[in-house]
């Protein structure tokens, strides 16, 4: 499937590949924008149960924060092609990533040991749809990040132009997954 | 064309790209031989973007019938509900109940409502989304733009996949023993939530749900493609304002797409909360048998918000490719320039913008506030002008033009027609006063037929019988076609037009019947005659799809490269394009897309450098 554009792609400032990343970002921008918008319609509508959330998602926060720096930090030594701390700040990233998913699950334990299970009202409704949501797209980034500690780890360090693209691809969309669960969280705890 | 062949072999077109096209090396390498090896990658599992257009194609007619079909069924129930329809039960089974004393056979309710539900979803989401879009995006973006294929081949081929998936899970549950999903293709809740709501409510549904999910998919693996390969792999001097208006239609169609289909699913994921989670997002104060159900706290106006949040830019994706289509078909047989070039994309680009901020004129009934109601009565009207706009260039173009009244332009002018007429009925329903009378009467039921499902079948059908020699290499038989033209816009004017009559009479939509309606009664022969004019219609049809199928093998051939005479990329490829499109170097683009019947000459074609002292006329 390359070959359509290895052979226009000298004349992009963009690779087709990466363009096609960001347009599926924003139709996932769209969903949430969508989901969150009818958060806000319907809290307005009031019977709104009103509780605190979590500490862990605060946490959980910073975990997945941390891991995007990691996987950036891995990216920079791909690129000035030192190996050891860009295998060992590509795993971190991974496994940061992976504990934000298992404290995502923790969070929504702690949210039901408060009270706030998933039909009780609403608004924890909304909490555990959205963050539900958004946890499945992290999964796919995992899974990303997955390929690249495989590929790290099996083979041959060589920064070629194809494993660049990936990396980046991988990289982009971590960022993304990231940066909208900060939007995520601080909606949450300003809309709540 | 002054330097004609010095080898007689060679055409002006070849080589003009021979002096002027660029040489990408694509086929040095072997790709394109491992491409298409065997039989399962060429036909099946293809990536080509011209096989994976075929199959949009002939999956969305494989649908129309059914759809079609499903609506001369209600239309029989609605014109004759005292006839018996027993001579049915082969094919339906137990949904024609027969009463055992009379052996009268009538259709049960249940499955009415199921058909006219499983036609909305089909025609809507099934042929003209993706038949319409899914065909002509695929076959045209890459021809028309010069690229080998799609940005990504395999996300195309997977676009397709996940949309022959969706039908599946879809034809699937018509044979359910509950039926199909029977609330409505809006799918509003209560009726899609609660499973007890009605039979289709239950596993129906959940099928419908799963479908439309994967759907979504296809539709936005497609049109992530679609806009990629538009902005990046158009080929040197192939700018924005020299592309033929279906790219920019296809390209504007696949931006709302992406945009608005998402919040769909977002909508689609929050039900499926309430089906199975025993969330009440949408679900509030609902009693069953006297008893309450302990879902409290939900909105069902709130998914209404969510759904034509999508609905409405949906009626521009059907819509805007169909358009596309109508003026590359109208410029090329009327042999001249399209009028308003530039007023063209900016009005489309006004109808995208616009399609995003008017979707609750769908609920001015639902409770919503009349204030708030100004705000989208105000900007669907507005509508009304980019739509005009175009109208009027359509038939500028027409006028004194030389045209060759072939089955295509007949189908184009056809869409200008219906256009105008369902578009009028549009500013009626805009108002919100007025919509208080018309609202979910048959006057809306015409409005959206002629103005979104019989003008984008013709925008559709100009397109097959245009491009038709591009895809197969040979012509469907134009004589047939005329026929199929005739019949069908007749055919569909006699259907529709007296519904607005009803529907001004206050008629409701999607009743069962009308008898305990005393006021209603003297509708019952126009009834009659609608489902008449249905059944005739639908006749009409087969001959499109006889046609189709004849000329795949038997249709005569097609014996030059260029045989409409017109000046698009498309037609400087072979007669029956292989894998890369161009076998070898890739044509560079001179000139803008419409040099019809200009300097005294029939047309120039895009790959033509300028003259001295010529102007490029997208320049201005």
């Amino acid at each position: 499937m390359e070959m359509t554009m290895e052979n226009t792609v000298g004349r992009n400032r963009i690779h087709p590949k990466k363009f096609a990343l960001l347009l599926s970002c924003a139709s996932i921008i769209m969903m949430f924008a969508g989901l969150t918008s009818a958060y806000m319609v319907r809290h307005a509508a009031g019977n709104w149960l009103e509780f605190q959330l979590p500490i862990l998602f605060g946490i959980n926060t910073g975990i997945i924060l941390l891991s995007s720096l990691a996987l950036h930090g891995a990216y920079r030594s791909f690129m000035l092609g030192k190996e050891k701390p860009y295998k060992g700040l590509l795993l971190a990233a991974f496994g940061l990533g992976l504990a934000f998913l298992v404290m995502q699950y923790l969070g929504w334990l702690k949210l039901q040991e408060i009270g706030v299970e998933l039909n009780t009202n609403p608004s924890g409704s909304f909490v555990y749809a959205i963050s539900g949501i958004h946890a499945a797209h992290v999964l796919g980034g995992v899974a990303a990040l997955a390929v690249a500690v495989m590929h790290a780890f099996t083979l041959p360090f060589k920064k070629t132009a194809a494993r660049k693209l990936r990396f980046e691809l991988t990289l982009i969309y971590w960022h993304f997954v990231d940066l909208l669960w900060v939007y995520l969280y601080v909606f949450f705890v300003t809309q709540h | 064309m002054a330097n004609v062949a010095i080898n007689p072999t060679v055409t002006h077109e070849e080589k003009l790209i021979e002096d002027y096209g660029y040489d990408d090396h694509f086929h040095d390498h072997h790709h394109g031989d491992k491409y298409q090896s065997n039989f399962i990658t060429t036909y099946i599992f293809s990536q080509d973007h011209k096989i994976i257009a075929k199959q949009f194609l002939i999956t969305g007619m494989f649908w129309a019938i059914i759809g079609g079909l499903m609506s001369l069924v209600f239309r029989l129930q609605l014109g004759f509900p005292e006839e018996s329809l027993a001579w049915l039960k082969p094919f339906l089974g137990k949904w024609i109940v027969v009463n055992p004393e009379s052996g009268m056979g009538s259709l049960s309710p249940d499955f009415y409502y199921a058909l006219v539900t499983m036609h909305g979803t089909i025609i809507v989401f099934f042929v003209l989304t993706a038949g319409l879009s899914g065909t002509f995006s695929n076959l045209l973006i890459p021809l028309q733009v010069g690229a080998r294929d799609m940005a990504s081949p395999l996300l195309n081929m997977m676009s397709y996949w996940f949309f022959f998936l969706a039908s599946v899970v879809m034809f699937f549950s018509l044979f359910l023993s509950t039926g199909p999903f029977s609330g409505g293709w809006t799918a509003y809740p209560p009726l899609s939530i609660l499973p007890q709501a009605s039979s289709g409510s239950a596993s129906g549904m959940t099928f419908w749900l799963i479908s439309l999910v994967f759907f979504v998919v296809s539709v936005l693996l497609g049109g992530i493609n679609y806009i990629t390969t538009v902005l990046n792999l158009r080929t040197k001097g192939m700018n924005m304002w020299r592309m033929p208006l279906t790219i920019w239609a296809f390209f504007i169609t696949a931006i709302i797409g992406l945009l608005s289909f998402p919040v769909l699913a977002s909508g689609f994921f929050l039900v499926m909360f309430d089906r199975s989670l025993g969330t009440s997002f949408f679900l509030s104060d609902i009693y069953i048998g006297g008893k309450a159900l302990e879902h409290v706290g939900g909105s069902p106006v709130l998914y209404q918000h969510l759904f034509w949040f999508l609905g409405h830019p949906e009626v521009y994706i059907i819509i805007l490719p169909a358009m596309g289509i109508v003026s590359e078909v109208l410029a090329v047989h009327s042999r001249k320039p399209i009028f308003g070039y530039k007023a063209m994309v900016f009005s489309m680009l006004a109808i995208a913008f616009l399609s995003f901020i008017v979707w609750a004129h769908h609920m001015f009934m639902s409770g919503v506030n009349p204030f708030i109601s100004n705000f989208f009565v105000i900007f669907t009207l507005i509508i009304a002008v980019p739509s005009a706009v175009k109208v009027f260039n359509w038939i500028s173009t027409l006028f004194r033009g030389n045209i060759r009244f072939t089955a295509a332009i007949l189908f184009a002018i056809g869409f200008v027609s219906m256009f105008i007429s369902g578009g009028l009925t549009g500013i009626f329903l805009g108002n919100s006063a007025i919509d208080i009378q018309l609202h979910d009467t048959y006057f809306v039921v015409a409005h959206f037929h002629i103005v979104m499902g019989v003008a984008a079948f013709f925008g559709m059908f100009a397109g097959v019988y245009h491009w038709f020699p591009k895809m197969y290499g040979r012509f469907m038989n134009e004589a047939l076609g005329k026929i199929h033209f005739w019949g069908t816009i007749i055919g569909a004017y006699l259907i529709f037009w007296p519904m607005h009559y009803t529907g001004m009479a206050g008629v409701p939509r999607r009743y069962y019947r009308f008898d305990t309606f005393q006021a209603f009664s003297h509708f019952d022969e126009l009834n009659q005659f609608i489902t008449i004019a249905a059944i005739v219609t639908f006749a009409f049809q087969l001959l499109l799809v006889i046609n189709f199928f004849y000329s795949i093998w038997y249709g005569k051939k097609v014996t030059e490269k260029n045989p409409w005479g017109a000046t698009t990329l498309e037609w400087t490829t072979p007669i029956k394009p292989g894998h890369g499109n161009w076998p070898g170097k890739i044509p560079t683009v001179q000139r803008w897309a419409y040099d019809y019947s200009k300097g005294g000459r029939d047309f120039i074609p895009q790959i033509e450098p300028l003259a001295e002292g010529e102007k490029d006329e997208a320049a201005h």
